[in-house]
């Protein structure tokens, strides 16, 4: 069997790369927790830089298929997962901001809270959603879910959109779309490759 | 009129003026430091060059609250015509030049005239009053600003009969504002008082804070600070002041009115159409573990100020 390798690298080797990548948001709050780094409002800080770094790793994850079909680099199939369970990490600090540092706890404001700025509910169903697919990311649940496994993954769409739509809408109250109309054009890039990527095929193999 | 002070301060909650001037000497020195070893310069283009402003302090005006540190105050600040994020304006505020400056007050008054910012360091005493900001967002700050009340300037143009409303006209340069290029809101921001508002001994004509001229970031070199209102009511780095019969339409107001009320008081009660307004985070206070705290009616300033809204219903007038 030739050695498993991805962009040349062994796949081993690939994956302690991408883990160590992967944990540098976190490094990064460690140090700038150590080194007075938050500015002034840290609450606000860490609830903002956790829910980019969520959607950037739930990006990335989407992202890898297509990267796979473009780039025949099969073992990016291997990484997929890792990717993935990043964007769930990042959520879980996320919700975890929030529900500690912004609400500390109190159910009853939080409830409220979520009944008058509706966006949070949006965010909050993203993350419940997220739990089932990292639960079912081993190899085990793959196979015990047989074809109901893909059927099930593919909620990272819905997902991914109410991603978007959470981040949008809390923009919305200052009409300030800059950033998160780049996330939502990647987004909408990778969703529609999906669609496309089969006519792709089909017309390779037709010429 | 008759100030009364709020009734909740014990004598031993009172900073001792030793321990108060040794921590003026330690912001000092610090703010020296940061000048002898940046160099000139970099640290005008990046923080706004300010000088030492003497003003001492009026304790008549002045809550007990922990101040929240000078680097808070002028590094996380909502100055839209430098960009939205809280840093924005300090980062980008650099280039806009406060030297020479005129403020021109119009309208319904007797002698309507233009000031230089110099003759409005000198129309009176400069105090130093110490007030809780309550940002709209959510958040609210402790600060000692620099000033006198703005009854001072309104008494020197002498407003006739006809002057009901107290309209602030900011600076809008595209040249020194990258923010201007953003369209959230109409520009220039304008922002108004009803004339009794702007006549109370509370609403201050601020040009400084930390013992210092504004920064940039902060509305340099002069602005409104109105402790009873959510922040957005202080217009800052003022051109122009009109007096005017009907009520003005303020930048807010023609961009969200339904989020952003004339009279803007701080009011727990009265919730904000996407959030709670019952509570608030202080800034610099503890960092993350500290709770939120409860917000105040008027933010605290109900005794000297709810006689002005006698008969209001404040939900409707918001």
């Amino acid at each position: 069997m030739p050695a498993q390798r991805l962009f040349g690298l062994p796949l081993r080797g690939a994956k302690v790369l991408l883990f160590v990548l992967g944990l540098l948001p976190l490094l990064r709050w460690v140090w700038l927790g150590f080194t007075d780094g938050f500015g002034a409002n840290p609450t606000q800080f860490l609830t903002r830089s956790s829910g980019t770094w969520t959607l950037v790793c739930l990006l990335i994850a989407l992202g890898i298929t297509p990267l796979r079909q473009l780039t025949k680099q099969n073992m990016l199939a291997r990484v997929r997962r890792m990717a993935g369970l990043f964007a769930f990490f990042y959520a879980f600090l996320h919700f975890t901001t929030y529900i500690w540092f912004d609400q500390f706890f109190d159910l009853q404001a939080t409830v409220k809270d979520i009944i008058e700025r509706p966006f949070i509910l949006v965010g909050f169903s993203a993350f419940v959603l997220l739990i089932p697919l990292s639960v079912t990311s081993t190899q085990g649940w793959m196979r015990r879910l047989g074809k109901r496994w893909s059927l099930l993954h593919r909620a990272v769409y819905v997902i991914g959109v109410l991603a978007i739509v959470h981040y949008w809408w809390h923009k919305a109250g200052k009409n300030d779309f800059q950033e998160v109309i780049w996330y939502a054009a990647v987004l909408a890039a990778l969703l529609a490759w999906r669609l496309l990527w089969p006519y792709i095929q089909a017309g390779k193999r037709a010429r | 009129m008759l100030i009364r002070r709020p009734a909740d301060i014990v004598p031993s909650e009172i900073t001792p003026e030793p321990i108060y001037l040794d921590r003026r000497r330690l912001l000092q020195g610090a703010a020296a430091l940061g000048l002898g070893s940046i160099g000139g310069m970099a640290w005008a283009q990046s923080a706004g060059a300010t000088t030492k402003l003497v003003a001492p302090p009026n304790n008549a005006f002045a809550i007990m609250d922990k101040l929240t540190p000078r680097k808070d105050v002028t590094t996380y600040n909502n100055f839209y015509e430098f960009g939205l994020d809280k840093g924005d304006p300090a980062e980008n505020s650099g280039k806009f030049v406060t030297r020479p400056w005129t403020v021109s007050v119009e309208g319904e008054v007797g002698k309507p005239r233009t000031f230089g910012i110099e003759e409005l360091l000198k129309l009176a005493p400069l105090e130093e009053r110490v007030y809780r900001m309550r940002c709209v967002e959510g958040w609210s700050m402790v600060i000692p600003w620099v000033g006198y009340s703005m009854a001072n300037l309104i008494k020197a143009v002498e407003p006739t009969g006809n002057a009901k409303y107290v309209e602030f006209i900011t600076a809008a340069d595209p040249k020194t504002m990258p923010g201007l290029r953003s369209r959230v809101i109409e520009w220039p921001y304008i922002e108004a008082l009803r004339i009794d508002e702007a006549m109370h001994p509370l609403t201050l004509l601020t040009l400084g804070l930390y013992g210092e001229t504004l920064p940039n970031q902060n509305g340099a070199p002069v602005r409104l600070i109105v402790p009873w209102k959510y922040g957005f009511k202080s217009g800052k780095s003022i051109v122009k002041i009109r007096f005017v019969e009907k009520q003005p339409t303020s930048a807010w107001m023609k961009t969200a009115p339904s989020e952003y009320g004339f009279y803007a008081n701080v009011n727990p009660d009265v919730p904000h159409p996407r959030w709670s307004q019952a509570t608030e985070r202080r800034i610099g206070e503890d960092g993350l573990f500290a709770p939120k705290r409860k917000t105040l009616k008027f933010n605290g300033y109900g005794d000297q100020v709810a006689s002005l809204y006698q008969g209001m219903d404040l939900v409707k007038f918001y």
